[in-house]
């Protein structure tokens, strides 16, 4: 009886052998890599906003603080966004025609929010609390990259959980000094890890990686 | 809903008496079915989650396979989900006490009964989402009933009453004005003559003084009071003794003996939560210095507080009086009327002689549904024991105008039959539902030309109403109520009024020509009255209604008590009270059974029929939920032979019901209780056509009880669903490889009488436990930090499930129904599991809330392939549910079954109502995710950052678990175990202390503290 099958085939089932572990790691990589792209995380992508509201311009040019408007960032888990009343304590008196604004007179006005689009998000089962980090150094811009570079405002970091937990699991790469927590200019010193060392143990930074330390 | 009945468990009672009887030592049973071994038991005990078949019959071997594949794929895609586009809505301008993310509390007050226990309430974003005691009110002192936690689900309940409408069409309030001006016109000119007003009991004094001011207007109007679960008895009964109504407060603090003539003090009435607190301080032998008060009860049907007695003798509710009798004979008083009673004399004498040791410190308390000869002759009692200002003190009733209520609702009745009644006001309450049925409230009700009714739901008396106004949730508006001792609070709203209800002080305001927000009544009542009071200026005044409003409390209005002098009939002792409502020998002479109706442990009076929480809470004792049952005991039973799920047709006073039997153990044997709430029709979708309408046998002449109920078996049955053997944690003692392994080697529940304990303090501990306890291959963790604890005092704990409902509105934990509950998927993360011990006829019962142990050695944790359920450093053992994927072999290693499974999407993520209610720090979980108790790691959290923040440790009491906070005895404490000097420590280091299944080298982190009974030597 002929020989069926090629003796070439001996070596294409070696390979598709071979090769289907090599795609089934080949498609485990690709998939890592969108949900690590800006696709998905929607890193790097400035969104539109009802106004467009420049930190470029509010916090690198004027230098308005963090807490003018995120006024519960050291209370609260939730930084806060400021009420219209707090843009139109400048506003009312400057810009007042400005065509861009118009969203904002008009929210005063007829005392309808305005409806912001969210920028920093992390899923719903994960609680995460603006005013611990603040208050044991963890600056603005850790998080939230070059702020007061951004005319439009994008997402500086993916927030994932491995994200996270790279800070909590050795916190003295990135703290600094409480005072310098809202300087959105602030640039780590080349000392950083011995800085970080010291402020760890002086603020006394746990390193908490347990799972209802976010999740509940 | 209906469950198809299965084939009968039957329940031999004959043998399980012979069982009881051969056993040996302490044997301890929860239930029938598990002495009997039914079928369904066995289920139970080897399979967690009990029927297996719910879905079977639905769900094919390849579908499953299909699932299987298909879940898998989604489970690795979920990963990669993009975050839907979110939008962020701030304030236009930002209120000032608003932080966001920071919850806010509010003082108000939950009214039953009319009168009010004190309650903080937490707003988040303006959402009220979980109800809590007010610590300064004397009737909450922080804890509450189960009531006021579902109190936050009928606010959200979208079944709830939504708009005005005039004879089943949708109307408004400004269309409703002008009919209600036009009647109270043309009531003017005869003074108000053919005007009703029917109200609930009323305490509040702003509507008391709205009333009285419509009274002046319409002299000729009257005003009706009816609370179908009232205090009727209690004020007749006072006056009776008294000569004049009495409130009358107790003070179980002071209290070393303690006799219960059929009252429920400890779940039921206005001051319970109070009484709780201090009848479990009296029994804490730590707190006292080795003293513990003793409590006798005497009743027809098993209540929390006869759980707790250390002497109970069931007798039918009519034997109560003649035993009252005795007992007052006894103490020296001349008995009166008859004596006769099945309880042998060396029992009364006994009591009589503890009683008289500790004149000045005892108490005889009545329960409200006794008659008011009983409370009379508790009155007397008290009087000859030197109780009167010790024990139990006098004040003036804190209802605005107390009333004999049934003869109130009687006189409606029979005015309406008698087409007197041209208007009818109604301000809540439901009575074409819960009139009693000889009054015929309902065909005598259609004769009134105006009927218009102000409710929370569109109910059986709105069907019948020209006109119905939404009625405002209590978190909805402003009012104001006394407490038991009369205490003023003023309750404030958490929100706007969803449906644009209204209040009885808005309704009766806009009756007299004023259509003014409630606030605005209640406060100008309160500057009038201050201001009266010359209590100073306009700031003053601002002042006094601020702190008001803070506190929870008006200062200085509970009211003194007072010396009341014995009336002439009551003075010479029980000779003179002899008219009982209704006298035994006459009662004796109709035959048949005796019937006692009670209201639902958990539904009530029916108003909380609607509400799932309440509905799907195991009811004390029997753990039945979603159902009412006919409670009759074995010998009864046994006699009747019936057993569980036969229907019976009772017929009574010529009106007949359908309802189920429960065998009660401890039930008073010749008599059936039947409870209130079930049976409705428009309820609402959770609560309609469930149980039966016990109403429909009430005799508005004989309210509590009465005889010659005649049952009938039907042939048929039902289904009742009752929680009492699920997550059983006894050992099977079918093991063939140990011998002498039986169910109560496990020793769950450990208890001593207070001299055994004094002869040998340690007699819960092991000392076989203590040293498995230290076996480990693996080095011990250090736990360096906070080391989470909690300790359960079973000699505190009443049974009352308050912390199974409290954690189910702090944890978002979904109600499942009752085919759910019935195979075993009932949600509540702690659960309260009653143990009987002795024979059937007055066992002995101990109740033990558990949940999750919280194991230093978990044995859920290493079976989890996900890693969803780990231990955190401060001993928490952890559930991840984003993590979980529902394999469930965690909660097939957990010897205490504690763990909970979303078998389906148990959660309404629909309905925008509900989506208000939720507790914004804890996943909503999903279908398909395993969950148990956290030790509310939320609650933890959130004190912890805070502290973080302020750069120091947390206090001892400052983290309170939602188990811990609302319960009414403390019997729960939660805290540092690190810290030698936290409370928690303190409890653990007693020699009471034993945990749980030890033996199996688990390590719970939640041990317990055995139970002391204080029996009478003299009884034994």
């Amino acid at each position: 009886m002929p020989q069926i099958f090629h003796r070439s085939t001996n070596t294409l089932s070696r390979l598709s052998i071979y090769g289907a572990a090599f795609i089934v790691i080949l498609l485990g990589y690709v998939l890592y890599e969108i949900s690590a792209s800006p696709y998905l995380t929607e890193v790097n992508v400035a969104r539109d906003q009802p106004v467009p509201f420049s930190h470029k311009h509010h916090v690198g040019e004027l230098g308005v603080d963090c807490r003018y408007c995120h006024t519960s960032v050291e209370d609260s888990s939730f930084a806060g966004l400021p009420p219209t009343s707090t843009c139109m304590t400048c506003h009312s008196q400057i810009w007042t025609n400005s065509p861009m604004l118009e969203p904002v007179r008009s929210s005063y006005r007829t005392d309808r929010s305005i409806e912001w689009i969210r920028v920093n998000a992390v899923p719903d089962f994960v609680y995460f609390n603006h005013s611990i980090h603040v208050s044991k150094g963890v600056g603005c811009t850790t998080c939230h990259g070059p702020i007061g570079d951004m005319p439009l405002t994008w997402r500086a970091n993916t927030m994932q959980m491995e994200w996270c937990l790279g800070c909590h699991r050795e916190p003295e790469l990135q703290v600094r000094p409480r005072q310098s927590v809202f300087d959105a200019s602030y640039k780590p010193p080349a000392n950083q890890l011995e800085m970080g060392r010291r402020l760890v143990k002086e603020y006394k930074i746990q390193s908490l990686t347990n799972c209802t330390t976010c999740h509940r | 809903m209906t469950i198809p009945s299965r084939k009968a468990d039957s329940i031999d009672l004959a043998a399980i008496e012979e069982k009881l009887r051969g056993a040996k030592g302490k044997q301890f049973w929860r239930g029938l079915d598990e002495l009997a071994e039914t079928p369904r038991y066995r289920e139970f005990l080897h399979n967690e989650f009990g029927d297996p078949d719910v879905e079977k019959a639905s769900v094919s071997r390849r579908d499953v396979l299909k699932l299987m594949a298909a879940s898998a794929a989604f489970a690795g895609l979920s990963g990669c989900t993009k975050l839907p586009t979110q939008r962020i809505v701030p304030y236009v301008r930002q209120p000032e006490e608003i932080v966001p993310g920071k919850p806010l509390f509010y003082a108000t007050a939950m009214t039953m009964g009319g009168v009010a226990r004190g309650l903080l309430v937490e707003s988040n974003m303006g959402r009220p989402t979980k109800i809590e005691g007010n610590p300064d009110h004397p009737a909450s002192l922080g804890a509450t009933t189960v009531f006021e936690q579902a109190a936050l689900l009928t606010l959200y309940d979208p079944d709830r009453a939504q708009a005005v409408t005039n004879e089943g069409r949708i109307a408004t309030w400004d269309l409703f004005l002008v009919a209600l001006h036009r009647a109270r016109d043309n009531h003017r000119p005869g003074k108000g003559s053919g005007l009703r007003i029917l109200t609930e009991t009323i305490t509040s004094p702003t509507l008391g003084s709205q009333i009285q001011g419509l009274l002046a207007e319409f002299p000729q109007a009257k005003w009706h009071q009816f609370e179908p679960v009232g205090r009727d008895a209690a004020r007749e009964g006072a006056r009776m003794a008294f000569g004049e109504f009495v409130n009358t407060v107790y003070r179980f603090d002071r209290a070393d003996v303690i006799l219960s003539l059929d009252s429920d003090f400890l779940y039921d009435g206005p001051a319970s939560v109070r009484y709780a607190r201090q009848f479990a301080d009296g029994r804490d032998v730590e707190m006292t210095g080795g003293k513990m008060n003793r409590l006798y009860v005497v009743e027809s049907t098993p209540s929390i507080t006869g759980s707790k007695a250390d002497h109970r003798l069931p007798m039918r509710s009519r034997d109560v009086e003649p035993f009252a009798r005795a007992v007052a004979g006894k103490l020296g008083m001349p008995p009166g009327g008859s004596t006769a009673t099945q309880v042998g004399d060396a029992w009364i004498t006994a009591l009589a002689r503890d009683l008289q040791k500790h004149r000045g410190r005892s108490i005889v308390i009545a329960g409200d549904q006794q008659p008011p000869i009983v409370h009379a002759l508790a009155h007397a009692m008290n009087s000859a024991l030197g109780n009167m200002g010790e024990t139990v003190i006098l004040t003036d009733p804190i209802e605005v105008n107390p009333t004999d209520q049934m003869q109130s609702i009687g006189a409606l009745a029979a005015d309406m039959a008698a087409g007197q009644v041209q208007t009818l006001l109604i301000f809540g309450g439901n009575p074409v539902y819960t009139a009693p049925a000889d009054l015929q409230f309902a065909k005598s009700f259609l004769k009134v030309p105006l009927r218009i009714h102000l409710s929370l739901y569109d109910d059986e008396t709105s069907d019948l109403c020209h006109w119905n106004v939404p009625a405002a949730h209590f978190l909805e508006t402003w009012s104001d109520a006394r407490a038991f001792d009369g205490t003023i609070t003023i309750l404030q709203p958490l929100i706007s009024p969803l449906y644009n209800g209204k209040s009885a002080n808005e309704l009766l305001a806009a009756f007299q020509g004023e259509d003014v927000p409630a606030h605005d009544v209640v406060k100008t009542y309160w500057k009038n009255r201050f201001t009266a009071a010359k209590q100073g200026d306009e700031k003053a005044f601002e002042a006094f209604w601020e702190t008001s409003l803070h506190d929870g409390v008006v200062s200085k209005t509970a009211l003194p008590g007072k010396q009341v002098r014995m009336s002439a009939a009551a003075a010479g002792g029980s000779a003179r009270l002899q008219t009982g409502l209704a006298p035994a020998s006459q009662d004796q002479a109709e035959g048949g059974l005796e019937i006692v109706f009670r209201p639902d442990p958990t539904v009530w009076d029916g108003r909380f029929a609607n509400n799932g929480w309440l509905q799907e809470l195991p009811k004390p004792l029997t753990q039945l939920t979603w159902d009412n049952a006919v409670m009759l005991s074995p010998r009864t039973a046994q006699r009747l032979q019936v057993t569980n799920e036969d229907v019976l047709s009772l017929q009574y006073g010529g009106r007949a019901i359908r309802g189920p039997v429960w065998i009660t153990p401890g039930h008073a044997d010749e008599s059936a209780t039947v409870y209130f709430g079930y049976g409705r029709t428009r309820a609402g979708h959770v609560g309609d056509e469930i149980g039966y309408n016990a109403y429909l046998l009430w005799d508005s002449r004989r309210p509590w009880f009465g005889s010659g109920l005649q049952v009938e078996k039907t042939g048929e049955k039902t289904r009742l669903v009752t929680t009492q053997f699920h997550h059983s944690i006894e050992h099977d003692g079918k093991n063939e490889d140990e011998d002498s392994v039986n169910a109560f080697d496990r020793d769950l529940v450990r208890i001593a009488t207070l001299e055994e304990f004094k002869r040998n303090p340690g007699f819960a501990r092991d000392p076989e436990e203590e040293t498995t306890r230290a076996q480990s291959l693996y080095p011990a963790f250090p736990y360096t930090g906070y080391s989470w604890g909690m300790s359960i005092d079973l000699n505190r704990c009443i049974g009352c499930n308050a912390c199974s409902i409290a954690c189910q509105a702090e944890n978002n934990i979904p109600v499942v129904g009752k085919e759910q509950v019935d195979a075993g998927r009932i949600m509540h993360w702690i659960r309260v599991d009653t143990y009987f011990r002795g024979g059937l006829d007055n066992p002995e019962t101990v109740h033990e809330p558990l949940t999750c142990m919280h194991c230093e050695n978990a044995p859920c944790e290493v079976v989890c392939p996900v890693g969803a359920t780990t231990h955190s450093p401060e001993g928490l053992n952890e559930m991840v549910y984003n993590r979980c994927v529902g394999t469930r072999y965690c909660s097939n290693n957990c010897p205490y079954k504690v763990r909970r499974f979303n078998f389906l999407l148990f959660n309404d993520w629909e309905t925008p109502s509900l989506k208000l209610l939720r507790n914004p720090n804890v996943t909503v979980r999903s279908r398909g995710v395993m969950e148990k108790c956290t030790y509310c790691v939320q609650r933890i959290n959130a004190v912890k950052i805070e502290t973080e923040k302020q750069d120091r440790a947390v206090r001892d009491g400052e983290i309170l678990t939602a188990c811990q906070q609302v319960c009414p005895a403390d019997a729960i404490v939660f805290g540092n175990i690190n810290d030698p000097k936290s409370r928690v420590s303190k409890l653990k280091a007693q020699p009471r202390e034993y945990g749980l299944l030890r033996d199996l080298n688990t390590r719970p982190r939640t041990t317990y503290l055995a139970k002391l009974r204080n029996p009478n030597p003299e009884i034994g």
